[in-house]
């Protein structure tokens, strides 16, 4: 088991044609099961043609309907990428993972509104994606550095999730599933909701959760897992050093109001029993001091 | 994007927002001007720098005569105005804007924001002020109203009169708040805030200040905000920085690091406060950097003089370690490095990436991960510094001798 998705997840790419989205779309593919997971590509103009074999069609809810993909991903530009969004929820996916970054804040506001009642999950935007080690990678993450195991990662950064990741498997610390949820403050996915997953996941055995200053996210998943979660879950902050009011490259990622300090997040998670660490080089270890 | 206070209040008289009458001035002659046209008998010379708290830096002065206004526009027009939000270095003030004098009978406090926990714009409402309202939040938070407004029916008028009725205002303003919305709304804005909102003797509510920031990720739809954007007002390598799609932002300390990714780049700035250093910069390379990207950020990290040393951490993943690697090495010998230099690599073409670091015959320190890093670009440092003390007692001794010669030869002068 995993969370999110696994080796019967079937996938299309919204924005297939775009260089980022072609890039990604073939090192995905190229990953486990990614050769039966990719089934579908979307882009209005370009319905009936085929990426590498894989079938572009004209709409997400065609795709659907054609191919049975029930997740999408997004590596449409900033201007439409909120648009994209609207289309997925519409037709119905089971998820939608958004990887482009740099969407404005309004687009989003409005998307997070038409998205209220339906059932669709959203990861991103602004965010590396998902993976369930050895069997499915949807996203932009360097693949081998996955292993499979129990334990859960759940981020707001990419590139720091990989370091968690690469710690892991150093050690010998397989994944369950890895979420990247992203740097902005208007997003799918908090650090709570996939939280709730892995702990109702019997794969996972220990959660890592990385954060960063802006917010009070962390804090909210960490109440959380003091009153409900089951599993031992250790924790990072990035951003002790961050100067107040300046955006620390993630648009989400500014201490505000004197609010949502890497200091303020670690002390609540402290007090809710998760097992923080300061030096982000000791993350993996950390990790492997909860494991029984 | 950060706009001045005159900006915000052109964009405010488009809303219908009652602000005082005034005008910008770059120049002493322009503020007197701009006195001669307002007429009447009191005038407020206002310092316009991007940053909060000029009135107790000494920015904002009210004058009463066109002398007046001329002296203190003198007098602030390229002062160095240090705020709590300027840090200790200032800003050099511009631009001024000279208004008529408002007749304040109470000040009140109007802002908003994108929430993140309810994903929606909030407008707080204060009758505190005039005041620091993170003072007021933080100690009186009963004393901010709060209305979380509903994106697809915009403010109402319901809204709009519990905000009015919160600060004690008819209802005859409901226009005025639900202006401010639409304004907000209109313009991608990120924040907008009016600090103090007056009430005048003759009972109009009008915008004393105003400030309005915008979403970056939305300026390509609103060209004509994105035209009032004021260089000077930015840090001169965060605007370089940019040129070249670097994420760039000054900080105190002498050690540089570059890194790929922001959340990895600011977990990197901590471990080099964690083992005793102080980072000089964050720099998020982004995702796909190449050679002249690497080198444009060794540039910009080498031409902050504080810099003692430089730390480079590379996670890679899409980005192949070799690339950074050659990158690094063609930086460092273009801009004819002479900092001692840790690099940090992981990820895809690690080996190949070390390697073309070790054969380059550059004195570049190797790490094996973070921790590691954070420890030699301290000692580096450390080492440095201790190594050329025999050199600067010599220099030193030299100086003296210079100086007492000197003080030799004045004295004969003066004889």
């Amino acid at each position: 088991m995993s969370i999110l998705i696994d080796k019967n997840t079937r996938v299309m790419t919204q924005g297939i044609t775009g260089k980022t989205g072609m890039f990604h779309t073939q090192t995905s593919r190229a990953y486990a099961n990614g050769k039966a997971c990719f089934v579908a590509g979307v882009n209005p103009k370009k319905a009936g043609e085929n990426f590498e074999g894989i079938p572009i069609f004209g709409s997400v809810l065609e795709a659907k309907k054609t191919t049975g993909a029930n997740v999408s991903v997004i590596y449409v530009p900033p201007p439409f990428a909120a648009a994209a969004i609207d289309e997925a929820v519409d037709a119905d996916l089971d998820l939608v993972i958004c990887i482009t970054e740099g969407i404005p804040v309004r687009d989003m506001i409005m998307t997070k509104q038409r998205m209220k009642g339906r059932r669709t999950l959203l990861v991103g935007p602004n965010c590396p994606g998902v993976i369930t080690p050895d069997e499915i990678k949807i996203g932009i993450m360097p693949g081998h550095i996955h292993k499979r195991g129990p334990v859960g990662v759940v981020s707001r950064s990419g590139t720091l999730t990989y370091e968690a990741v690469g710690q892991l498997s150093e050690l010998g610390l397989g994944q369950s599933s890895c979420v990247g949820i992203g740097g902005d403050p208007v997003n799918g996915l908090k650090h709570i909701d996939v939280m709730r997953m892995f702990n109702d996941d019997p794969k996972t055995e220990a959660v890592i959760m990385v954060g960063e200053i802006g917010g009070s996210d962390e804090e909210n998943a960490a109440q959380w897992v003091k009153e409900n979660m089951k599993k031992p879950v250790v924790g990072f902050i990035a951003g002790i050093t961050a100067p107040p009011g300046k955006r620390m490259g993630h648009a989400g990622a500014i201490i505000s109001g004197g609010k949502g300090t890497a200091q303020e997040k670690l002390a609540v998670m402290e007090a809710c029993g998760i097992k923080v660490t300061r030096n982000p080089a000791e993350m993996g270890r950390t990790l492997r001091s909860v494991l029984k | 994007m950060k706009i001045h206070e005159y900006q915000g209040k052109e964009i405010f008289r488009k809303y219908g927002i009652a602000t005082p009458r005034g005008f910008p001035a770059f120049s002493v002659d322009e503020a007197v001007d701009a006195a001669h046209k307002l007429g009447g008998k009191v005038w407020v010379v206002k310092a316009q720098i991007h940053a909060g708290g000029r009135g107790k830096g000494g920015g904002v002065k009210v004058a009463k005569s066109v002398d007046e206004v001329r002296s203190l526009s003198r007098k602030i027009l390229g002062m160095n105005l240090v705020t709590h939000q300027t840090g200790p270095a200032g800003q050099k003030v511009r631009r001024l804007l000279i208004e008529e004098g408002a007749d304040i009978q109470k000040e009140l406090y109007v802002g908003m924001v994108v929430d993140r926990g309810t994903q929606k714009v909030v407008l707080m409402a204060s009758t505190e002020g005039g005041m620091d309202i993170e003072e007021v939040a933080a100690k009186t938070p009963q004393k901010i109203f709060k209305v979380f407004v509903d994106p697809e029916q915009g403010l109402t008028d319901a809204d709009a009169d519990e905000i009015s009725a919160s600060l004690k205002l008819p209802r005859s303003e409901r226009a005025l708040f639900k202006s401010l919305y639409k304004c907000f709304w209109d313009t991608d804005a990120s924040l907008v805030e009016i600090n103090p909102l007056i009430i005048t003797g003759d009972q109009r509510v009008v915008a004393l200040d105003a400030k309005i920031n915008f979403d970056d990720n939305a300026l390509f739809r609103h060209p004509e905000l994105a035209a009032l954007r004021d260089l000077d007002e930015e840090d001169p390598f965060e605007i370089e920085a940019s040129k070249h799609e670097l994420n760039y932002i000054s900080l105190d300390g002498n050690i540089a690091c570059m890194v790929n990714g922001a959340g990895l780049a600011m977990a990197t700035m901590d471990t080099i406060k964690l083992f005793g250093g102080a980072p000089a910069n964050f720099l998020d390379v982004g995702g796909s950097a190449t050679t002249e990207r690497v080198t444009a950020a060794f540039k910009i990290m080498l031409s902050n003089k504080k810099v003692k040393a430089i730390l480079v951490n590379i996670f890679g993943g899409i980005m192949k370690c070799d690339t950074i690697a050659t990158g690094v090495v063609a930086a460092a010998r273009e801009v004819k490095l002479s900092v001692p230099l840790v690099v940090r690599m992981k990820g895809t073409n690690e080996d190949l990436g070390k390697k073309i670091l070790k054969d380059s015959g550059l004195p570049i320190i190797s790490a094996d991960n973070m921790a590691d890093a954070a420890k030699k670009v301290v000692a580096a440092i450390k080492k440095k510094a201790a190594k050329p003390t025999k050199k600067k007692v010599v220099v030193a001794k030299k100086k003296k001798a210079a100086a007492n010669k000197k003080k030799a030869k004045t004295g004969r002068k003066k004889k």
